[in-house]
Parts: C-alpha cells; sequence; structure tokens
C-alpha cells in the first residue's frame, strides 16, 4: 500500500525490539467485546488510477460555475484567483505543517499570519484581527458572544438583511450560552430598523451591509445608536472585495467587524473551507475568540513571531476560555494574505470598482428587460422581483443560465417567495448579462 | 590550494571558523532574513491586470471610500519570492518527522489535493441548484457511509468544520436530546482530568458546568470516581478514547453502561480514532456521540493550523437531533435538507453558513478509497507498531509515564529522568529542533509532570523512527552528561532563537501599522483612474 512504509520484515524486527510476540499484543487492551476481527464491508484499497477515476466521474455530475452564465452570490463568490496563489499555498512547508507551537521552525506561517492580521485590520479599519475564523457565519456567532461578554448584557438585535444562515447560526449559539436574539422580519432595505429595537439590556447590534439583499447600508446612525445605550455594533460583510470600495467597517463606527473572507484567494468548494474575518477595537482585544499572532523577539533580538494572548484559549484557561476554537483556517488565510499582496491596494481597488461596474450593467440590462430591481444601492449584488424565483431558475437552467439563489432557499418561511438574489463579479461577461436578460424576460412574456 | 586552469579553487578551501560566523545581511545562507510584505511592497504595486471599469460609482453617493485602505501590494516575482523565503522558515510533515502527540501529523497524499481542485468540486457555488450539484451530494453521502460504517454508528453530522466545532455539535445535540426527555436540568459535564482543552470549553460554551473526573495510577478514568460524580444532574460525560496519555481506556463499555444508567450520553473525542480505526467500532463501546478530525485520521492537511474538518457520529438516540443541512435520498436522486422544519423540527439548527469543509470531504474521501478496509485497518497497526516502538527504544535513556503494557498510538514519557540536569521539558525540545526534529507535544496531558507526547503516525518508515531515536538517545546522553548549555540556550541553529513570548503578550503588536497617510493628491488621483 503506497501510503504505508513499513515492510512485513520491519515489521517482524520492530516487534521484536518491542519485546511482542505479534500485533494483537499491542491492541491487548482492547476488550474482546469490542475487537472486529474481519474486515469491514467497505471496498477494498485501490490505485491512484481507480481512485481518480470514481472522483473525476463524480465531479463530473456538477456543473463548475465557470461551466456557462452564473449569477449566484448569497455569501459565497466566484472570483478569478491567480494562478499563483495555488501554486504557493501547495507548498509543502505551508501544506504540511501544523499550528505554530514551535515558532522557531514556524517563522514562515507565523509572519502570513501577522501579514493577514494587518490585512483585516486595514480592510476593516479597526485596530485589531485574529488569525481567522472558521467562516463568516461562525465568526459573526462569536462576535455576539463576545459583545455579551464585554457588556455583561444578554440580548442581542440581528437586522432583517442578515444572512439567515449567519441568524441561524448565531441564534444556534446565541441559544446554548442562554442568550436572547431578536431578529428584525426580513427586509430588503431596512437596517436601520434595529434602532427602534435598541435599549439598555441591548449587548450588540448586529448589521449587515452589503446586506443579503444586495444593500449598501450608511450604518453611522446605527452605530450612534447602539453606543448611546452601551450596546456594541457588529458589522458582518459576506463579500469581502466591498471593502475595496465602500467605507470601511471602522469608519461608520463598527466595534467589531466580522466577515467572510472567501472571496480573496479562495474557491468556492460547494461552501467550505472558508476563512472567517474578524476585527475589533484594540480595547476589547482580551475578549476576542480565536488565535492571535504578536510580533517578538528572539534571544539574540532579533524580530520574530509568536502566537500570543493565549491566556484566553482553551489550551490554557479551559472552561474558562473565550471560545473552545482550537484552530483557525490557516490555509484559506494564506490563500487570501497571498491574493490580497497581489492585488495591493490598487489592485483591491480596480477589482472593486470591476465588480460593482459589472452589476450596474447586470441591474441596469434587467431593469431595461423589464424585471424590477429591488436593491437601491448595491455593491456588486442586487435583489430582484421574479414571480416564483425557484422556479425561474429551474426554468433558466434549461437555457444554461444559473440565475442566482432564490430567496426563499435561505428563508423559506419569510413569504418573500419572488425574491431572486444575482450577483456579478469580473468573472460574469457582458454575454452571461444578456443572456440572463434575455431570458427573464422571455419567462415574464409566457 | 588546488585550483583549475582558470584560478578557481576547486578544493573546499582552507576553511576558517564556522562556528559562531555571522553573515553580513541578517540571513543564513540560502535562508533570507524576509521583511513583512508591508515593507516590500507599495501601495502603487500590483500583480494583477484588470480590464478598466465602464462605470463609476457615483451611484453610491459618499458610501464609497475615500481614505486609503492601507495595503501594499507585490508584483507576481515578488510575491512569489516573499511567500517561498517565508515557507523556508517552516517544518513540514514533508520534510521529516512531525511527531506531535494528540495531532497525528501523516503523510498528505498529492492525489487528495488534485482531486480537491476537480472544477465540478472546486468551483461549485454552495447554493447552486441541487440539481447541478448531484455528484457532490453523491460525494457526502459515501463519506457519510465509510464514516458510519468504520465508527459502527447509525447517523453523521458533516457540517461541522474542525474537531472542536465536532464536539459542539456533539453538544449540542445532547442538550437538545435532554430538553426533549424534559431533562433540561441536567446541566453537568464530566471530564477527565487529562482530556484536551476543548472538551471542558466546549462544555463551559454551551452553558454546562465542568466537573473533573480522577485518574488512576495506570492512566485511565477512575471508575469509581466516575460513579460517585454521575447523578441525575449530568448531561454527559466526554471521554477521549484511546486517552491523551496514549491508552486505551479497558473500562470503556462500562464506562458507557453506568453513565448511560444515570441517564447521561457519553460523547467520545474521536481525536486518536488514528490508532482503533478498522479495530474497533465506537459504536459497539457505548458511545453516543463523537467528533472525526478528518485532517487527523483522514489525512487533509494541516494546512499551519487549518482548516480541519471535525464531522460528528451519533447513535440513534442523538441523530434526530442533528443540524441543518443534511444529504437525503429521495426517489429521483439526492436532496440537501437545509431548513431545520417539518421533517427536521427537531434539529438543533445550524453549525455553519452551507454544507461544511467539502474540500476536506474530497480528501478524506480520496484518502479512504486508497486505503480500502484492509489498509485503514494496516493504518491503526502500523501506527500503533511505530509508537510502541518509539517507546521501546526511547525508554532506554528517558522515562515513559505508564511503562507497564502497550500503549496505543503515541508514546507518553515524563521529565523524572531529566532530575538533577537542570534541563527542562521545554529545554530538551528546543534542542530537538537544532537536530532537525519538530518537538513532540509538551506539558500536555497535565496529569504528566513535563510530559512529552510523541506520535510518530503509520506513514513513518523504520529508517526516520530509528533517526529519530538515535537523535534523541543522543540528546538524552547529552543531557545527563552535563551539557546543559546545549539545552538551555536552543535552538542555536533555527531559523530564529528562542522567542521571548512574555513579551509578545504583555505589550501585544497584533498589526503592522503604518502612520495613517492622508491620502495625497497624486495617490488621488493614481487611484481614481
Amino acid at each position: 500500500m503506497r501510503y504505508l512504509p513499513l515492510t512485513p520484515d520491519d515489521r517482524a524486527q520492530m516487534l521484536s525490539v518491542i519485546g511482542a510476540p505479534d500485533i494483537e499484543a499491542l491492541f491487548a487492551d482492547v476488550p474482546s467485546a469490542a475487537r472486529v476481527t474481519e474486515l469491514f464491508n467497505l471496498p477494498l484499497h485501490a490505485g491512484e488510477l481507480e481512485v481518480e477515476r470514481e472522483l473525476v466521474s463524480l465531479a463530473a455530475r456538477n456543473r463548475p460555475a465557470g461551466a456557462g452564465p452564473f449569477f449566484c452570490g448569497a455569501g459565497a463568490y466566484r472570483h478569478h484567483v491567480p494562478a499563483s496563489v495555488d501554486h504557493i499555498i501547495q507548498r509543502s512547508e505551508f501544506l504540511t505543517s501544523y499550528t505554530p507551537y514551535q515558532p522557531e521552525i514556524a517563522q514562515g506561517t507565523l509572519q502570513v499570519l501577522f501579514e493577514f492580521q494587518s490585512q483585516v485590520a486595514a480592510l476593516t479599519g479597526l485596530d485589531v484581527a485574529n488569525a481567522s475564523m472558521y467562516d463568516g457565519s461562525t465568526a459573526c456567532a462569536e462576535a455576539v458572544m463576545m459583545a455579551k461578554r464585554v457588556t455583561r448584557r444578554e440580548k442581542a438585535i440581528l437586522s432583517g438583511g442578515v444572512h439567515p444562515h449567519y441568524a441561524a447560526v448565531t441564534q444556534t449559539i446565541a441559544h446554548a450560552e442562554g442568550m436572547e436574539i431578536v431578529r428584525q422580519k426580513a427586509a430588503i432595505d431596512a437596517e436601520a430598523d434595529v434602532i427602534a429595537a435598541i435599549d439598555s439590556t441591548v449587548a450588540c447590534v448586529v448589521v449587515q451591509t452589503p446586506n443579503v439583499f444586495g444593500v449598501v447600508t450608511d450604518v453611522t446612525r446605527i452605530a450612534e445608536a447602539a453606543h448611546a445605550a452601551g450596546a456594541l455594533l457588529i458589522v458582518v460583510t459576506t463579500e469581502a472585495v466591498s471593502f475595496g470600495l465602500l467605507k470601511s467597517p471602522s469608519e461608520r463606527g463598527a466595534d467589531i467587524a466580522v466577515a467572510e473572507g472567501q472571496s480573496i484567494g479562495n474557491a468556492l468548494n460547494y461552501g467550505g473551507p472558508y476563512v472567517g474575518l474578524f476585527a475589533c477595537r484594540e480595547k476589547l482585544v482580551r475578549q476576542m475568540p480565536g488565535r492571535l499572532c504578536g510580533e517578538t523577539v528572539d534571544a539574540d533580538g532579533r524580530r520574530g513571531y509568536v502566537l500570543t494572548l493565549s491566556t484566553r484559549e482553551q489550551h490554557i484557561r479551559r472552561e474558562k476560555a473565550t471560545s473552545n476554537i482550537c484552530t483557525n483556517s490557516g490555509l484559506c488565510a494564506l490563500a487570501f494574505t497571498i491574493h490580497l499582496s497581489l492585488l495591493g491596494e490598487v489592485g483591491l481597488r480596480q477589482l472593486a470598482a470591476l465588480n460593482h461596474s459589472r452589476a450596474r450593467d447586470m441591474a441596469g440590462a434587467l431593469k431595461s428587460a423589464g424585471v424590477e430591481v429591488l436593491t437601491p444601492r448595491f455593491f456588486n449584488e442586487i435583489a430582484v422581483r421574479v414571480p416564483d424565483a425557484s422556479a425561474a431558475v429551474e426554468a433558466l437552467l434549461a437555457d444554461g443560465i444559473v440565475a442566482g439563489v432564490p430567496y426563499s432557499r435561505l428563508d423559506p418561511h419569510a413569504g418573500l417567495d419572488d425574491v431572486l438574489l444575482l450577483a456579478a463579479t469580473e468573472t460574469t461577461t457582458s454575454e452571461d448579462i444578456t443572456a440572463l436578460a434575455a431570458a427573464l424576460k422571455r419567462r415574464a412574456g409566457r | 590550494m588546488t585550483m583549475n586552469n582558470v584560478g578557481r579553487p576547486t578544493g573546499p578551501g582552507a576553511g576558517g571558523a564556522t562556528a559562531g560566523h555571522a553573515s553580513l545581511t541578517g540571513g543564513r545562507g540560502l535562508l533570507q532574513d524576509e521583511p513583512l510584505l508591508f515593507e516590500l511592497g507599495g501601495w502603487d504595486k500590483t500583480g494583477v491586470d484588470f480590464d478598466s471599469a465602464e462605470h463609476d460609482a457615483s451611484d453610491l453617493g459618499d458610501l464609497v471610500r475615500t481614505a486609503a485602505i492601507g495595503l501594499a501590494g507585490l508584483s507576481e516575482p515578488e510575491t512569489m519570492r516573499h511567500y517561498v523565503r517565508l515557507s523556508q522558515k517552516n517544518h513540514a510533515i514533508d520534510l521529516a518527522l512531525y511527531p506531535l502527540g494528540s495531532c497525528t501529523m501523516k503523510h498528505n497524499p498529492r492525489l487528495n489535493e488534485k482531486m480537491a481542485r476537480l472544477a465540478g468540486f472546486a468551483d461549485l457555488h454552495p447554493l447552486a441548484p441541487v440539481s447541478t450539484a448531484q455528484g457532490a451530494l453523491e460525494l457526502i453521502d459515501r463519506l457519510a457511509h465509510w464514516l458510519k460504517t468504520l465508527t459502527g454508528m447509525p447517523a453523521v453530522a458533516m457540517t461541522p468544520k474542525a474537531g472542536a466545532h465536532g464536539e459542539l455539535c456533539g453538544l449540542l445535540c445532547i442538550k437538545a436530546a435532554h430538553e426533549a426527555a424534559g431533562q433540561g436540568h441536567r446541566r453537568t459535564v464530566l471530564v477527565p482530568t487529562s482530556a484536551h482543552g476543548t472538551n471542558p470549553a466546549t462544555a463551559a460554551f454551551v452553558g454546562y458546568s465542568v466537573t473533573e473526573i480522577a485518574q488512576t495510577a495506570d492512566g485511565r478514568v477512575d471508575l469509581a470516581d466516575l460513579e460517585a460524580k454521575l447523578g441525575d444532574h449530568v448531561a454527559a460525560i466526554m471521554v477521549t478514547n484511546p486517552n491523551t496519555c496514549g491508552l486505551f481506556e479497558r473500562d470503556v463499555i462500562e464506562i458507557a453502561r453506568i453513565s448511560h444508567a444515570h441517564g447521561a450520553y457519553f460523547y467520545c473525542d474521536g481525536a486518536n480514532f488514528n490508532a482503533i480505526v478498522g479495530r474497533v467500532r465506537p459504536g459497539d463501546l457505548g458511545v453516543d456521540a463523537m467528533h472525526i478530525n478528518l485532517h487527523k485520521t483522514f489525512s487533509t492537511p494541516h494546512g499551519g493550523g487549518g482548516p480541519g474538518a471535525g464531522p460528528v457520529v451519533l447513535s440513534e438516540a442523538l441523530a434526530k437531533f442533528a443540524p441543518a443541512p443534511w444529504v437525503v435520498h429521495d426517489g429521483t436522486g439526492l436532496k440537501l435538507v437545509e431548513e431545520a422544519a417539518g421533517e427536521a423540527a427537531q434539529a438543533f439548527g445550524r453549525m455553519c453558513a452551507f454544507q461544511g469543509q467539502m474540500g476536506m470531504f474530497v480528501r478524506a474521501y480520496a484518502y479512504m478509497r486508497s486505503h480500502g478496509a484492509d489498509g485503514l485497518r494496516q493504518v491503526a497497526e502500523d501506527a500503533v507498531l511505530n509508537a510502541n516502538y518509539i517507546k521501546a527504544r526511547l525508554s532506554a535513556e528517558m522515562t515513559p509515564a505508564f511503562p507497564d503494557g502497550p500503549c496505543m498510538h503515541e508514546a507518553l514519557f515524563d521529565d523524572s529522568w531529566l532530575e538533577g540536569t537542570g534541563i527542562t521539558t521545554l529545554d530538551f525540545a528546543k534542542a530537538m529542533i537544532d537536530e532537525g526534529f519538530h518537538p513532540m507535544t509538551m506539558y500536555f496531558p497535565l496529569v504528566v509532570h513535563g510530559a512529552m507526547l510523541i506520535e510518530p503516525t503509520e506513514t513513518e518508515p523504520k529508517r526516520e523512527l530509528d533517526r529519530f531515536c538515535d537523535a534523541l538517545l543522543a540528546l538524552a546522553r547529552a543531557a545527563k552528561a552535563g551539557d546543559a548549555a546545549r539545552f538551555t540556550g536552543a535552538p542555536y541553529l533555527a531559523p530564529l532563537r528562542r522567542l521571548d513570548e512574555t513579551l509578545a503578550a504583555r505589550k501585544p503588536k497584533l498589526t503592522w501599522r503604518p502612520d495613517p497617510p492622508a491620502l495625497s493628491e497624486e495617490r488621488a488621483q493614481v487611484l481614481a483612474s
């Protein structure tokens, strides 16, 4: 077997050094009732060729986003990732290393994490960022739990524009922690409605911009209202490229910013692995969840990096830790950092402008085709009104078009069955947009 | 001196002192002293080329950013150099043994990487119509079948994104089950003193209080203490098996029985499943929930600390509380149940935005198919054989924490053999770095003084095990011979010497900070163009 280096001769020699008669002797502590002596009812080992055939045939039963006109967004976005990104993350020293517990021989990973944290802090405009979370949704839930620790209050308000899956993850965690979540009714352009719900019992207010309907909101007034009540403002962003065009969460008064970082450096991967971004104001840092990398010096006074403030973490604090998290999304964070290094200030701004421009094209073409655009201010994603959006998506598949995400798929009980979410990125061509508009027009005409 | 005909010396030269020789530039030969991205790059430099945007952002008014972001950019050649130079400061499993106990650092087959990058998997949107993702759902279903078969459990929740996330999922199932049965008053979780830190942290995260269970002198759960602490207030016990001392819990069936008799569920931390895969089914032991670290047992790469993947297998009693989404067969094909309603009304909620770590599922499935039922059994046997071999060889100079009987997949030593040398476990670990080895897990489990936990995994050849044992035995002899400076000042030969962790925590510097520049005229013009 190709991944197992020991030969029968090695095994015999090793047993003799150990002083064991056979391999069974090494499993002597397993009660006989629990020992399985026969092989499990599963296929036997297979060569590379055979495994590859099976997986290629499974992959062929999926339609990749790049196979034709494609408009899905709603928390995951198709962007072009430069070839060098994937090349670097497949280097053995990054791919096959572990958490940098021995900093002297993990400076590569640690310096990348420091660069990642610096980039995330710059994008969000906040002082500090951690070394990443599992994804945007778990980062959102952790932010709410952090607000509880900071304010010692037990209620959170979620706007009606927060991605329903993010809200569900947050509710799941909050329920377990005995925290109350007030989730406002799904609404396309009503982030500011949270203001009316803020009172002195509220730990935090969670708003999303651009929200799940694509609406960009100036959250400054919400921040002021939250702060006046002693609550924190958490700003959620599912499309990290938008940071290149829009004012940062910090400029708008956010105390904590969380985001899905998949758009930068990471493939769609059917939902994971992704990379959650988490940043906050400096004074809150000791309540932050997750790993942090910090700068220090070595015994010769040379600059180096280590994991730090670990007294917040589970392996030191056990049941008193700020979170049970024991990992970050290391390789996805590396991909994010490399891609963002390639983009730089200029490139990210250009990419963001291009995304916004394509979305303007899309919105314009759909309006011309008689489709009602519901999103007043957008970055690269819009909501449109299409009767029975689910059926429309299925119908357009026959034309080879993946026409976005019906909102009802995310939130079946909101009564918004006629809302379709559409995203355009730099990968969307004008031919794609023309085909989409024509197909929706044909359908409306029927 | 020997020279060729153009005067180029061909011998090694007269040679001077090499010890303590420092370069003039701060690097060490090919190992460059590499600045931060922000010190190398420029605000006006980029490694990508884009079409210019046709429309401006005037429609967004003052929602548009005016201040600089503060990012630094690099061209592609500079990017390659920067990250390749950084990579060379890392240890990796592809370089040498990576004996971190409890972490299962095994070889990562490259076939798995190739398969995860097939466009049908990598370029598949999580909300693509399910009729266009049937192959992905089929893969999730097949992987689930393997996980259920290997563990002897009837159900599996696939979405948790890491081991600790799996623990959270398992405990949320248990909490939901108790609440559904009118047992919501059970608020205590029992955890052995040797447990991973994530166990008590997870229990506390879901609002449970934690009580520790004592350990016997031979490194197992103290049954009498467990029984004394069980009661109507206990929601669950969390036990790692094989445990963090590298030992199989001989009484595991009894542990499950008495826990169940007191109305508690048995959560098994499956971090060490590698030791028993193909030979023991946790379902046969009475386990109610167990997470499986796909990045450990099933070899998805650790990637410098993630991403992981932590599906949780569940007993019949807990299955109906599993979180959305999951895959079901209907008459025509595979379907994704995404909303915890109707048929799924008892699901406790949702763990993450989408379907979990699909990229890891592809890799883990490729790994399982490659090994098959026969290969996976061999995995456990070789992992245990390798650990016992290390334990046997190192016992010549070092003191195993539990000398009697075999260990499972990892060998645990204490620091009593270092007594009187003035050398600590940490010093010894740092000296290993100078010999080209990554240290073992140190000071864990907490129940053993100065613990050194060594897990070689099954993918180490005997030659590498011998090289490792020879190096450690030589170091141990040096320690006992009084060569303390070799240890207390180590590492000497790594990219950096020992780092000041106290300074890092006392004055945290967590980001590179520019002096905040106002966006100059010139920059504003360039950026706007």
